[in-house]
């Protein structure tokens, strides 16, 4: 357990000392949300009704991008070999690498998640429902994305073969997250859409890591 | 299994099988094209679209066969280091895209006389969508690494991860109440569905399952001998 904590605690430090890293995902969650009204028109209504799954379609993106960084720069620099070579359960180096990588993305872009859902004019209301699904759905994705990154890890054109192989796994978090809200609007109980996503969540908790682990395996071989 | 790690044991049994298997083919689709375009009778509902249903639940049924299979090969290769369980990984991806494009297609044919829409997101259809998604990336992922051994190793993987939708796709028309029918065939009970109608979508099912033995044939033993072709290559040094 020193270990994971170790590990969790190097990749906080690195991505904190890094400074940008962390603020450009949401930078880019803003910005790119903030294009919609552009595109589909200002008008309030509209825009409260795709409000929910802009949101949650623009978390998914940007957790999709930060992806890279997951494990590319330890790949680069020999970290990722150390780690392999270490007597620790690689599992568990897994989990904490995802772990932090939740924590500097995610938890950032839920902080922003009402910002943007003001801009779009979203019920505040409306928050309960998009930020507890966000707590429950973004774990889910960040170690569904593990997987994806472990896999196009050293590939040609890594970024796009990435959103290929991670994008369609995304799509049940995606249907139940924005599900939550709209039954929230909808003035519907909200409960069993979020019960839904903690299934994925405790799911992917479960197999992710270890899934991710083998893919790093075969990716340093 | 380990008997037909062989390349060579395996060429000799594929070609054996292979006219077997492309007369099968011609056979059982001759056949239930006939039974399915002109000896069968019109749904009482839906007339003469049913028609339809002789191709699209056959390569539907077939998109999902392939994944598994090619999940089972991907452990296989995984596990064991079964080298033709990669050829056959490589070689079954495109033919299982093809059978889900084509139930996807033949699919949204159907739908726009009978739901008014070429497409609607429905719990079936979704999933079905996603399996093509999978197809896509597992191709991508092959063919995305300098080292092929590299790409198979990964393909393998995501293939595994991707099975979980296996599961949705066949139960997707009982846990949610979709707009696709229900089962109909495979299903306690018994088929609900008139002999007349099952015998050539039986027969269509048969034929599609040795077109893709035939396709599958074809296809590895071309990767076997484009292996050997770089084998001569690098050994005469250049």
């Amino acid at each position: 357990m020193s270990a994971f904590a170790a590990l969790l605690r190097r990749d906080l430090r690195l991505t904190l000392r890094n400074g940008g890293d962390a603020l450009m995902v949401v930078a880019f969650f803003i910005v790119a949300g903030a294009l919609f009204p552009f595109g589909v028109g200002a008008e309030p209504a509209v825009l409260a009704r795709i409000a929910p799954g802009l949101v949650w379609v623009m978390a998914l993106l940007s957790v999709l991008l930060s992806l890279d960084r997951l494990f590319q720069s330890d790949y680069e620099d020999g970290s990722l070999d150390q780690i392999l070579l270490s007597p620790q359960p690689l599992t568990l180096a897994v989990a904490a690498k995802i772990a932090a990588h939740w924590l500097v993305t995610a938890v950032p872009l839920m902080i922003a998640a009402p910002v943007l859902a003001l801009l779009l004019s979203l019920d505040p209301a409306l928050l309960p429902p998009l930020l507890l699904g966000m707590l429950l759905g973004t774990p889910t994705l960040a170690i569904l994305g593990a997987i994806g990154a472990a896999l196009s890890l050293g590939a040609r054109r890594g970024g796009v073969l990435l959103s290929l192989l991670v994008l369609p796994l995304y799509i049940p978090v995606l249907v139940f997250g924005a599900g939550a809200v709209a039954a929230a609007a909808a003035g519907e109980p909200f409960q069993a859409p979020l019960m839904a996503l903690g299934a994925f969540l405790l799911a992917a908790l479960a197999l992710g890591p270890w899934a991710a682990a083998a893919s790093l395996r075969q990716a340093a071989q | 299994m380990h008997r037909f790690a062989n390349p060579n044991r395996f060429l000799r049994l594929a070609r054996a099988v292979f006219p077997w298997a492309v007369g099968a083919t011609v056979a059982l689709l001759g056949t239930g094209l006939y039974y399915a375009l002109f000896a069968s009778p019109p749904d009482y509902q839906q007339g003469e679209t049913v028609r339809i249903m002789y191709v699209h639940v056959p390569s539907a049924w077939m998109a999902m066969f392939v994944y598994a299979a090619i999940a089972v090969a991907s452990a296989s290769a995984l596990i064991w280091k079964h080298p033709l369980a990669d050829i056959f990984a490589r070689a079954a991806s495109p033919i299982g895209a093809a059978f889900t494009l084509l139930a996807l297609v033949t699919g949204s044919l159907w739908g726009k006389p009978m739901w008014g829409a070429w497409w609607v997101w429905d719990a079936r259809l979704t999933s079905v969508l996603i399996l093509f998604f999978l197809y896509l990336g597992h191709m991508a992922l092959l063919n995305a690494f300098d080292d092929p051994a590299r790409g198979q190793r990964a393909a393998a993987i995501l293939a595994l991860v991707g099975v979980v939708n296996l599961p949705v796709i066949k139960f997707s028309v009982d846990w949610w109440n979709t707009l696709h029918q229900p089962a109909s065939v495979v299903r306690m009970g018994g088929p609900s569905i008139h002999p007349d109608m099952l015998t050539p979508l039986l027969l269509m099912a048969a034929g599609f399952t040795a077109y893709f033995v035939v396709t599958v044939i074809v296809r590895i033993e071309a990767e076997i001998l484009a292996r050997r072709v770089r084998a001569h290559r690098l050994m005469q040094g250049g």
